[in-house]
């Protein structure tokens, strides 16, 4: 299969001392933990559980408790996404206007559920509660690109683009 | 000629980035110069992308603007809508927070000056903190973000704290459907905000601040950190405020897309590196808030508006609104709607005259069955309450909460079970956990109104039970107020809530 022309390069392997760099730069701020998950996340694509002790260590708190505050949040990945991550809006706004259909219709395109990525590798899709496109829905982020009035033919636009 | 074509998300959404590449391309091949302006937006996202063309003589406006009119757009053929401030969604508008918005190049700071802004802060730098405590008292400008809790008593609060450090933390966890004033402000007139939390901070004696913004929001997330970065270098932010000698810094924190962190003790364990539980109150944040030290927390409409409270004094601010909800309000008006967008008036216009009047009805040309104002907290209200004018107190005695001020429309397709049963599904799904009557009841909630659409219409008494217990027993507005959808939705249109029974009827 020929690989989309503008799909984001693969994340770089994990290695710890990546993990250990980034703690360093944020230690110093005030509430550092979340800056440096997002940051080992940006890097690595996710947060790889081997980086959990790492970071519990270098900011003296417990597994748990960060183990804890990567679990709690939706942005935070234990595994890889696919090579695209389409973000559908599921709040009431996008609603209104069908977004509930165009979500539906993209799923059963892809043959997945919400989180959950193509065996292909090429596309996550993630549900999203409001992307403050309200005025201009059913609203949709392609890997941090924003869409607006996202239709059948929208979609299939997106979906097409990213090789799935 | 200078052309403005906008950088604001939904302008970009609609396709701004395609048409500015596409006005340079064309620019350069027929030789003429052209400047580009990445403006904010005007708010009118029915427009978008809205392109503005000075010719020296006022912005004429053209929208909404697709590639395949740069063609007319250069021979001059191309109609036009006119100047932008003669557009009637524009014309109404009493702009005082969002004046700028639009307007200005967002991250040239002297265009800011030209247009207003820095005169609030240095107003601000020749007073005491008592005394712009008082002057955010005067203005009676109420917190924004939805609990309309009285700005300048807050800041009293802060600035009578005894402490060594202090902080201003702005809320721009903005997850509520139907809003985006804050993340238009932040990407069209990000100075405003910085200037607000500035003036903040020196009128409770904070020399930090943070804006909490959730990371859903790329494109405000780097126009802050510009701006933030441009006014450090100019002196606006740092040890030594336009040469004041007085100290303000400030940091974007991005959140992590937990809905609950818009939540104010929720978002300070967020920005402490915790998990967003809801703290109990008291304490009050304004006492022991980010790392147990004296807090404010506003949200960003609130401090964006503080810089035109000092320009031009709390006493003209405060003469406009109604009742006591004073100043201006930043409707969002969304959903299924023909005009939609950022409208920002007096306090005290009728939902009915945002909805049918500005709004112009639905999109789809349906008629409008219900609108939920305030987010997915917030009630739905048929056309009977129509006449309710925006106020704080006047939603409230309506059953609802004017919230931060969204308005979804929705056409008489909808079906209000299925928007009640997502309103418990959001709840159980963004529920923090911390207490029962929202960890729980939002499932048990989904589950009722599973039983009641499948005919089980005794269900409704156990539903109205839960949401009570729900209302009065969670510990912050997620669990207490998602009983406001439900409950309205099961009050107006109880015909979508007994539908099997009808059929088997």
């Amino acid at each position: 299969m020929q690989r989309p022309p503008n799909v984001t390069p693969a994340p770089p392997p994990f290695e710890l001392d990546g993990v250990r760099a980034i703690v360093d730069a944020h230690r110093a701020l005030d509430g550092p933990l979340l800056p440096i998950l997002h940051a080992v996340q940006a890097r690595f694509g996710h947060i790889p559980e081997a980086a959990v002790p790492v970071i519990a260590e270098m900011l003296n708190l417990g597994r748990a408790e960060v183990h804890g505050v990567v679990s709690f949040y939706h942005d935070f990945r234990r595994e890889r996404t696919g090579r695209r991550v389409v973000r559908l809006c599921r709040a009431e706004a996008c609603q209104s206007v069908g977004g509930a259909e165009v979500a539906a219709r993209t799923l059963q395109r892809l043959g997945i559920g919400w989180h959950e990525t193509t065996p292909d590798g090429a596309v996550t899709v993630e549900p999203v509660y409001c992307l403050g496109l309200c005025a201009c829905g059913p609203a949709a982020m392609v890997d941090g690109k924003v869409v607006g009035r996202v239709d059948a033919a929208r979609i299939e636009a997106i979906l097409s683009e990213a090789g799935a | 000629m200078r052309v403005y074509v906008p950088r604001d998300s939904a302008a970009k959404a609609l396709g701004a980035d395609d048409v500015a590449a596409a006005i340079r391309a064309e620019a350069e091949r027929r030789g003429v110069p052209v400047e580009i302006v990445r403006n904010g937006s005007r708010g009118m996202v029915f427009l978008e992308p809205l392109v503005e063309v000075d010719r020296g003589d006022g912005r004429e406006a053209f929208g909404p603007f697709r590639t395949a009119d740069i063609p007319a757009f250069f021979d001059g053929t191309l109609a036009g809508l006119g100047r932008v401030e003669e557009i009637d969604f524009f014309a109404r508008q009493t702009r005082l927070t969002f004046a700028r918005c639009g307007v200005i190049d967002p991250l040239d700071l002297d265009d800011y000056a030209a247009h207003g802004g820095l005169a609030g802060l240095r107003r601000a730098l020749a007073m005491t903190g008592a005394a712009i405590v008082a002057e955010v008292t005067a203005s009676k400008l109420r917190g924004r973000g939805g609990a309309g809790f009285p700005t300048g008593i807050k800041w009293k609060t802060v600035l009578d704290a005894e402490a060594d450090r202090k902080f201003i933390v702005c809320n721009a966890d903005e997850g509520d459907s139907g809003t985006f004033a804050d993340r238009m402000i932040m990407e069209g007139d990000p100075f405003s905000l910085i200037e607000g939390m500035a003036i903040a901070g020196l009128g409770v004696g904070a020399s930090k601040g943070f804006v909490y913004l959730r990371s859903e929001y790329p494109d405000a997330i780097e126009v802050m950190n510009a701006a933030v970065g441009i006014a450090r270098d100019r002196g606006l932010l740092g040890d030594d405020i336009l040469g004041s000698g007085r100290a303000f810094d400030m940091e974007i924190r991005v959140g992590a897309g937990a809905y609950v962190c818009g939540e104010e003790t929720a978002l300070l364990n967020s920005l402490e590196g915790k998990r967003g539980t809801v703290r109990a109150k008291p304490p009050l944040p304004a006492l022991e808030g980010f790392l147990g030290k004296p807090t404010v927390v506003n949200n960003v409409i609130s401090l964006a508006t503080v810089p035109v409270i000092f320009e031009k004094g709390a006493d003209h601010y405060a003469a406009f609104g109604v009742g006591r909800s004073r100043g201006t309000v930043t409707l969002q008006i969304a959903g299924n709607v023909k005009r939609g967008g950022l409208f920002e008036t007096a306090f005290g216009m009728t939902l009915g005259d945002a909805v049918d009047t500005i709004g112009g009805g639905t999109a789809s040309g349906r008629p409008v069955k219900a609108v939920q104002v305030g987010g997915p907290l917030g009630a739905y209200f048929p056309r009977e309450k129509f006449a309710t004018p925006l106020g704080y107190e006047e939603f409230d005695a309506e059953g609802g909460l004017i919230g931060h001020a969204g308005i979804v429309v929705f056409d008489d397709t909808v079906d209000m079970l299925a928007m009640a049963r997502f309103a418990m599904e959001f709840c159980a799904v963004e529920s923090c956990g911390k207490c029962t009557p929202c960890r729980i009841g939002a499932v048990r909630g989904v589950e009722t109104i599973d039983r009641i659409a499948d005919g089980d219409t005794a269900a409704s008494a156990l539903l109205t039970d839960l949401c009570e217990t729900m209302r009065d027993g969670s510990l912050c507005a997620l669990g207490g107020f998602t009983p406001y959808p439900v409950m309205s939705a099961l009050d107006h249109f109880p015909g979508d809530f007994h539908i099997m029974k009808e059929a088997a009827e």
